[in-house]
């Protein structure tokens, strides 16, 4: 029989075997991450690197003060960049009401083939950023607003699509059950008893998705999609800097006005 | 005594907004708006109607992918791009981890509170990109400017939501361990990291699978990965180059969301 004095004295979160495995798994990935590094850096510069505090102090410098008296041509792009971005997310939201309806499993016509359609529709939307699409659409329709504005609604199809549809899938059946036995149409149905339970997502996701625009439609135009970021790219390539800065403040400004209104919305709405 | 008859026969479904005053100015702002709005887009719809040939050879180009002739481009790229992301990330979870102590409201002293907040709030205001146009000026090109941009970026997401986690742990057991003597270390380390460390593990898998999406963005501004050889292919009308890396990028994507949810379900 086991004496009391065979068991270990003192108390141990995991036994040997534990213990050696979780020190093999975190060897491995430790190797793992300094041969990414030294692959990642395989072309690197260390000169470049090293001399990177010059650079700073240098450019800082260069940047300060802020041109104010830009400003002047600085409007016309941010009203533009306003735009992209609102108008951006009304064609995006308008496009995603219906793949969100088609992809939720409780209003979906077909599982089998019309839901995993709208699924990789989201998909294929929510893994290609808004900058790539304006970079598609750019060499395809030329540059200029419209390309921005479209770049951002299909960036925007599959986020509100995909957190419509998981709020159709979560809604109180018996509504729907209750507007059913009244002898509704189908359309009836969803204008009685499911729309009105996804409102507030509907317009809290909107709004949360237009204030993401407004940051993504800032930058849009380092490819040619029109906005300030077509100011900050001729800036840029003249090596303007005090310009530069003058275009980060007013990116930050309209970032945080930005922010402003999506609070005042959201609590009007929710 | 009313008769039935002075009932109302129909029913409305109540409006969203109750008040018609509001209701109407809103539509009617909204209308303002769009008429500027629409007034200041200049198309010019020759040029589009020029792309819609185009669009149809891009279509084509998507439907028949060309991963053959730049397909050692492409490897490179997202070769970069996969380890840029897992030592961004690492940093990035690495560095984090102070600035979200530093930043809840439990366990911080004001001004380093109040220092590492703006830091964060910094940090998340500005995109990527523009971080990453930064980066490259000073680090020149290629795949450390990446590295820069994400690891920022990194701190600037985690720290806050780390932060908020630490604010919202059960404080029954930060004052016990405060009870027993044990000194700021010993709190976190015994009362505050076993609360947070799931979370903790799913927010970093979250964050990696950004980090992969971003990195194929930041090369568009020189920052290396597989965004660079995007870029170039689109820059040569290599559509159908272009479009195999777009699938590239669409099927890591996928997988990466797929495997970060599969172990924060497992975890969780």
């Amino acid at each position: 029989m086991l004496n009391i004095n065979d068991y270990p004295q003192q108390w141990e979160k995991h036994s040997r075997t534990q213990r050696l495995l979780r020190w093999l798994a975190w060897l491995w990935f430790v190797v793992l991450c300094a041969f990414c590094w030294q692959q990642m850096n395989h072309q690197t510069l260390w000169y470049f690197v090293t001399d990177a505090p010059n650079q700073l102090a240098d450019i800082s410098s260069r940047m300060w003060p802020p041109r104010w008296s830009y400003m002047e041509s600085l409007w016309q792009p941010l009203w533009d960049t306003i735009n992209i971005a609102t108008l951006g997310t009304a064609l995006g939201v308008v496009m995603a009401i219906p793949v969100a309806f088609l992809a939720a499993r409780n209003t979906t016509p077909s599982q089998l083939l019309v839901r995993p359609i709208a699924l990789f529709v989201i998909a294929a939307s929510r893994s290609i950023n808004s900058l790539i699409w304006a970079l598609l659409l750019v060499a395809i329709m030329g540059p200029g607003l419209l390309a921005g504005i479209i770049a951002i609604a299909l960036r925007s199809i599959g986020f509100v699509a995909k957190l419509m549809y998981e709020a159709i899938e979560e809604i109180n059946a018996t509504q729907v059950s209750a507007i059913t036995a009244t002898g509704a149409s189908p359309m009836q149905i969803l204008d009685y008893a499911v729309v009105p339970q996804i409102m507030p997502t509907f317009i809290g996701t909107t709004i949360f998705r237009w204030d993401i625009n407004i940051r993504e439609s800032t930058v849009l135009g380092l490819v040619g999609a029109g906005g300030i970021g077509l100011r900050l790219n001729e800036s840029l390539a003249t090596l303007a800097w005090p310009q530069v800065s003058l275009i980060f403040i007013s990116i930050l400004a309209t970032v945080v006005f930005s922010e402003w209104v999506s609070a005042r919305c959201r609590k009007a709405f929710i | 005594m009313q008769s039935v008859s002075n009932y109302p026969t129909t029913w409305r479904k109540p409006p969203l907004i109750s008040k018609p005053s509001i209701r109407y100015g809103l539509w009617l702002l909204a209308a303002v708006y769009l008429f500027f709005a629409f007034d200041s887009v200049e198309v010019n719809w020759q040029r589009v109607w020029e792309g819609g040939e185009r669009g149809w050879r891009f279509v084509q180009a998507f439907l028949n992918p060309d991963f053959t002739s730049r397909w050692s481009n492409i490897v490179d790229g997202i070769y970069e791009s996969l380890t840029m992301t897992l030592c961004a990330t690492v940093a990035g979870v690495i560095l984090s981890i102070p600035f979200g102590l530093g930043s809840a409201r439990n366990l911080a002293p004001t001004p380093v509170y109040l220092f590492c907040r703006s830091f964060i709030a910094i940090a998340r205001s500005f995109q990527e990109i523009i971080i990453a146009i930064l980066c490259v000026a000073l680090f020149g090109f290629g795949a450390f400017a990446g590295f820069v941009t994400l690891t920022f970026a990194t701190i600037g997401f985690l720290a806050k939501l780390f932060a908020e986690e630490i604010e919202e742990i059960d404080p029954a057991s930060l004052t016990a361990m405060r009870a027993t003597g044990a000194n700021w270390l010993q709190q976190v380390n015994y009362a505050v990291q076993p609360q947070v460390m799931p979370r903790l593990i799913g927010l970093s898998l979250y964050r990696l699978d950004i980090n992969f999406r971003e990195s194929a963005v930041i090369g568009i501004v020189g920052a290396g990965g597989i965004g660079a050889t995007l870029n170039t292919a689109m820059d040569r009308y290599e559509y159908d180059s272009a479009a195999a890396i777009l699938l590239m990028i669409i099927l890591l994507v996928m997988l990466a969301e797929f495997a970060s949810g599969q172990i924060r379900k497992r975890i969780h």
